[in-house]
């Protein structure tokens, strides 16, 4: 669907345009200038404001980043459970580094921080679905699921 | 010894979340027909009389929050379900989302009454996506019930903040602003969501309600500490057997926590610390553990309950290596509006950091314990004001582990 036509359906939902993001990062991933510029237009609020929120919160881009956003516990339970391994195991699979995306545009790798799902640490999420208990070797497979 | 006791988790795995007629036939929606008997004065007062305090962290009297937005006047009034649970460590907000969706909605429906409110919010954590369905769900089979006569409510989703589960800082954020928190007064019961008295409360607090109103405030403030009555639902992670959680009264002792219901440390390891409330929670040491876990109580040993978070750590974890991770997450979440957090959640992880990796004197200590304790007093917030207390508590109770880090 168009950006256009993902905002306009909160129109009318009074301070909406943290909808109208969520769904338009559903479709691509991240929030390029012409969305802030049309949200900012839609919920009749100054540009700059529209580019304040969209800067404020942690699950935003304004950069371009792969299709399927990876994000890595790294809050205390997650951290003693072995994080650091699946980052490691993160990195070398894809051949980036935290905060980059693959050259194919596929995969975007980023922390978050505690994601409500420490009875099975570490934990990651794949646009939004989380995975339990990862190690290393569950790597590949986990990706693999993302990879046709 | 104290045993598990479920109020709030009281059909957990017995019914179909998505099913409405299961939560009826075990009495769900009673306590609403019951409360809409009654006058809303008299309502509020048994609220009162329960005890019920904040499950969010603050620990705050529900009943009186509520009396606050009763007697407001105003043309309207919002109730708002704090369901950001952001806490490192906490999930028993999504445990009764997930599989009770509509005890918070009857508990929402309670208090809609009670203060004269038509309209309500559930703001959900951004990275609890897959609760939207499930709550969207629940509250259009309410309606079809007729539960929610002269109440809509409406699902919000947040964008990944920790700074939004602080109410006004949520309440920005629904109104769709950067989640910056207010100076207050005014209080949301006055002055809320567009202006208008507001209610926030937390998922596990509106919980509560229905069982309250059904069994009486009487009953409920018998459970547990009598300051802090009824339960509390701890999320149990870290060093311990049963990495799982467990409602109790609030009277269970902290060693019960971890021994009983935690199983102990794993391995045969020793116990060393373990930070209770989430990442912004005291660290607590050996002597420390018959403290019970009520908010009072815990107060009274520099420590705090707040969301029922547990993380535990055995005796070969490097506790300045877990507090300088702590500091780094502060950094990170604080949202910048006042300068002693937005500079001070940065400093304290820089000296943390330079501690962690050897490099750190005993000056760099001592300005990190004063640091902490002007934030506790100076910042705009509770993220502020609580982000120094595992550093604080870490370095009166664990100083021999900086020391033997220190150049
Ligand atoms: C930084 C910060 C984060 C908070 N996060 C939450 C949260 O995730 N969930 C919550 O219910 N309360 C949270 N609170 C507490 C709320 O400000 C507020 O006290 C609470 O929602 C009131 O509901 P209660 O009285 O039912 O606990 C937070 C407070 C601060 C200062
Ligand atoms: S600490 Fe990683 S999911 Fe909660």
């Amino acid at each position: 669907m168009d950006y256009k036509a993902i905002i306009a359906k909160y129109r009318d939902t009074t301070g909406g345009i943290l909808e109208a993001f969520n769904a338009v990062q559903k479709e691509l991933s991240y929030l390029p200038e012409e969305v802030i510029a049309e949200a900012a237009r839609i919920f009749n609020i100054p540009a700059a404001e529209a580019y304040g929120v969209a800067t404020f919160y942690s699950m935003y881009s304004v950069e371009a980043r792969g299709k399927n956003v990876i994000r890595i516990c790294e809050s205390a339970p997650c951290h003693i459970a072995g994080a650091d391994e699946v980052i490691a195991a993160l990195e070398r699979e894809l051949g980036i580094l935290m905060g980059e995306s693959t050259v194919d545009g596929l995969f975007a790798l980023e922390f978050t921080e505690c994601v409500g799902q420490c009875q099975a640490t570490p934990v990651i999420t794949i646009n939004g679905e989380p995975f339990f208990d990862v190690t290393a070797a569950k790597v590949p497979g986990i990706l693999a699921k993302f990879q046709k | 010894m104290a045993e598990e006791m479920r109020i709030v988790l009281r059909n957990y795995g017995k019914i179909d979340p998505l099913e409405i007629n299961d939560y009826i036939a075990l009495d769900g929606y009673k306590a609403l027909e019951k409360a809409k008997a009654m006058e809303q004065a008299l309502l509020i007062a048994d609220v009162k009389k329960a005890n019920l305090r904040g499950r969010g962290g603050a620990g705050f009297n529900c009943g009186q929050k509520w009396s606050f937005a009763y007697q407001a006047q105003a043309d309207q009034k919002y109730v708002i379900c704090n369901a950001d649970e952001g806490e490192p460590g906490t999930y028993k907000d999504r445990l009764i989302m997930e599989n009770d969706p509509h005890t918070l909605i009857e508990g929402m429906a309670i208090c809609a009454y009670a203060i004269g409110a038509t309209k309500g919010y559930i703001y959900l954590r951004g990275e609890y996506p897959f609760l939207v369905s499930t709550l969207n769900a629940a509250i259009e089979q309410a309606s079809k019930k007729g539960f929610l006569d002269k109440f809509s409510i409406e699902v919000r989703s947040g964008a990944g903040a920790y700074v939004c589960g602080e109410e006004t800082a949520l309440i920005e954020s629904i109104e769709g602003k950067r989640g910056e928190p207010r100076f207050k007064p005014p209080y949301p019961p006055a002055e809320g969501l567009w202006g208008k008295p507001t209610i926030v409360n937390n998922v596990e607090t509106f919980a509560n309600i229905p069982v309250i109103v059904d069994k009486g405030g009487e009953w409920y403030a018998s459970i547990g500490a009598p300051s802090y009555p009824g339960t509390k639902v701890f999320t149990l992670t870290g060093d311990i057997n049963n990495r799982t959680f467990f409602e109790v009264p609030t009277n269970t002792t902290i060693y019960e926590l971890i021994y009983k219901f935690g199983g102990g440390i794993p391995a045969g390891k020793k116990f060393k610390a373990v930070q209770i409330g989430g990442t912004s929670g005291a660290f607590i040491p050996t002597e420390l553990l018959k403290t019970p876990v009520a908010f009072d109580a815990m107060s009274e040993i520099g420590a705090t309950t707040g969301s029922g978070a547990v993380l535990v750590l055995d005796e070969t974890r490097d506790i300045v290596d877990v507090v300088t991770r702590i500091a780094g997450f502060f950094e990170h979440e604080s949202c910048g509006k006042c300068a002693p957090c937005r500079e001070g959640t940065a400093r304290t992880h820089e000296l943390m950091h330079k501690l962690n990796e050897g490099f750190g004197s005993s000056e760099d200590l001592e300005l990190l314990d004063r640091l902490g304790r002007v934030m506790s007093i100076s910042c705009l917030c509770g993220l502020g004001q609580a982000a120094p207390a595992p550093v604080l508590s870490t370095i009166k109770h664990f100083n021999a582990d900086y020391y033997a880090k220190l150049v």
